[in-house]
């Protein structure tokens, strides 16, 4: 659904998707890199659990809300890639902490 | 410049600080730098150039031709930029801005309240939201963000994909994909017909203007090697398995339908206000760009005394007049806080206001060309209105009819919408446009979503571990 313009290919970065291993490009956002390996879906939604991936790219949206090294709602489009980052994706709504 | 690792490295104070870093942010702080005046200029991004020149420091598209020489035009403004005297601090995110110049700003998982004398704006533009059935659907994104992944990643969408909208943004982008080889398979443009009659009094102004001939050249590129619908309206999305399936009408009323696997939509860009709004700014209605934006002098002086705008965030007159409106804003700034005399702005801001003067040739015909369809600026039925709350068009017609509901924030109060995580960005406008019309009056008397800090959502945390004095715990705490 997306590719990458041969120039444009730079150094690997690894990190994990929902546990798994996961490769990006240095200089990619957490979301151009989620979008490059064909992973159009970020989250479900809070009301009705539909799914939803990146809309705006410029941090206008939330529609990239994921949850980095532990941390939720954050927007992928913002994120700077970085090695080992955990990202996973969101759903639906939060459980309060116990 | 010097770029601040997080929020730690910054002064407490600053002369000016500018809130981004596109093209009218960069010139304002090189010109306010230039009078020995200390900056900051905060920005989301990692690198400056804005959205329009995204990424220009450090992407690896750098085959000319693809982004266009337009792009590349960010390219010594950007070097400017890096030799001036001013911090930077990238990856931030400004979400609080009040009367006394005081901004919250956040990077990297903490905040910390700056004060400024001055404060400039240049948070421009985003894309006018295009609510039809099926936006949210993943795979569909907008036509300005599969232009930040071509320059910031160098990702181009492949398979079938379709475009649809109207606005000089959407065949720029057609042309970029065109040298990328990745030509899209259908654009869908729904310019009403009527535009071309409204405009064509400002035609002969806009052949004189720079635009003219590059903007015909790559318009006729397009339309060889691509199939381009006119008069579109009606326009659908549904899922169809792993696609979508974009229906449409054709200016006749036939329909018509469009297998895609990446629709990108695209509506025009307006002001993006919500810091200028929640700062106190008073906005008001532009009828001929259909769009809120904040009053302001021929100095971008905002009602909001040392707070100024600067850039497209002031009303669209797009890059290179930004970049002119920045520095104008920044011999202001210099010339209210004591830096410069009056006359002395004011020689320096013959040749700018020159120049502002040629870029705005033209600008009347785009604006009476692209106004969008009233029918693409309201929500239909079926169609999500605000994406965070899925709220309908018929959600919010049924409101004003049964609960008379007359204005957005009253609507906030009924179906939450504007109050998701996106605090109204990607709503306000169709929301105030999708009641007006439900009410047969005019925006502008209906009005927009009251904003307030902060503007951008920040954890619990970092707002309490914010400093705060012995005063501003016992205004919350009792007994
Ligand atoms: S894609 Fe819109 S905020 Fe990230």
């Amino acid at each position: 659904m997306f590719r990458r313009l041969p120039e444009a290919d730079g150094p690997a970065v690894s990190f994990t998707l929902n546990g798994r291993p996961a490769t990006g490009v240095d200089g990619d956002s957490v979301a151009a890199a989620l979008l490059a390996m064909g992973e159009r879906v970020c989250r479900t939604t809070a009301v009705s659990g539909a799914a939803r991936g990146p809309f705006c790219l410029m941090g206008v949206c939330f529609e990239c809300l994921v949850t980095i090294d532990r941390i939720g709602n954050r927007q992928a489009c913002l994120v700077r890639l970085r090695a080992g980052m955990q990202v996973e994706t969101g759903k639906g709504k939060r459980e309060a902490g116990p | 410049m010097r770029t601040l690792p997080d929020v730690a490295a910054l002064a407490p104070a600053y002369d000016v600080a500018v809130v981004g870093a596109g093209p009218a942010g960069m010139a304002a702080a090189i010109a306010a730098a230039a009078h020995g005046l200390s900056v900051l200029v905060a920005d989301e991004a990692p690198a400056p150039g804005g959205q329009i020149y995204r990424a220009v420091t450090t992407t690896r598209v750098r085959r000319r031709s693809l982004l266009g020489a337009d792009y590349w035009r960010g390219a010594p403004l950007a070097a400017a930029f890096a030799a001036a005297p001013v911090d930077t601090l990238p990856e931030a995110s400004v979400w609080h801005l009040d009367d006394a110049c005081v901004l919250g700003v956040s990077a990297q998982g903490a905040s910390r309240l700056v004060t400024a004398r001055h404060v400039i704006l240049a948070t421009g533009a985003l894309e006018r939201p295009f609510p039809v059935r099926g936006w949210t659907e993943p795979g569909v994104m907008t036509v300005g963000a599969a232009q930040i992944l071509l320059k910031s990643s160098g990702l181009v969408a492949t398979g079938r994909v379709v475009l649809a909208g109207t606005g000089p943004l959407l065949w720029l982008l057609a042309s970029q994909y065109l040298a990328s080889g990745a030509p899209p398979a259908l654009i869908l443009d729904t310019t009403p017909r009527a535009n071309w009659r409204l405009a064509a009094p400002h035609l002969p102004a806009f052949l004189c203007s720079p635009y003219a001939l590059k903007g015909l050249r790559l318009m006729a590129r397009v339309r060889r090697r691509v199939p381009v619908i006119s008069d579109v309206t009606g326009l659908g999305i549904d899922r169809d398995g792993a696609a979508q399936l974009v229906t449409y009408r054709h200016g006749d009323g036939r329909s018509g339908a469009a297998a895609a696997d990446i629709v990108l939509l695209h509506q025009g860009v307006v002001p993006n206000v919500n810091l200028a709004g929640a700062a106190g700014c008073a906005l008001e209605w532009n009828d001929t760009q259909a769009c809120w934006q904040p009053q302001t002098d021929a100095w971008g002086m905002t009602s909001v005394a040392h707070i100024a705008l600067a850039g497209d965030g002031a009303g669209i007159l797009g890059a290179e007049a930004a970049a002119v409106r920045g520095k104008l804003a920044g011999l202001a700034a210099a010339c209210a806080l004591g830096a410069i005399t009056p006359q002395t702005r004011d020689r320096l801001a013959a040749r700018p206001r020159a120049a502002l003067r040629r870029c705005g040739r033209g600008r009347a015909f785009l604006d009476a060309l692209y106004r969008p369809a009233g029918s693409m600026r309201v929500a239909p039925p079926d169609a999500i209105a605000c994406r965070c709350e899925e709220v309908t068009g018929a959600d919010i017609r049924a409101a004003v009819r049964d609960l008379h509901v007359t204005g957005p924030n009253q609507m906030k109060a009924f179906l939450r919408c504007g109050m998701g995580p996106c605090q109204g960005r990607m709503c306000a406008l169709t929301v105030a446009e999708t009641i007006a019309e439900a009410r047969g009056v005019s925006p502008a008397e209906v009005g927009t979503m009251r904003l307030r800090s902060p503007v951008k959502p920040l954890t619990l945390g970092e707002l309490a571990s914010l400093p705060r004095s012995e005063a501003d715990t016992k205004a919350v705490l009792r007994g």
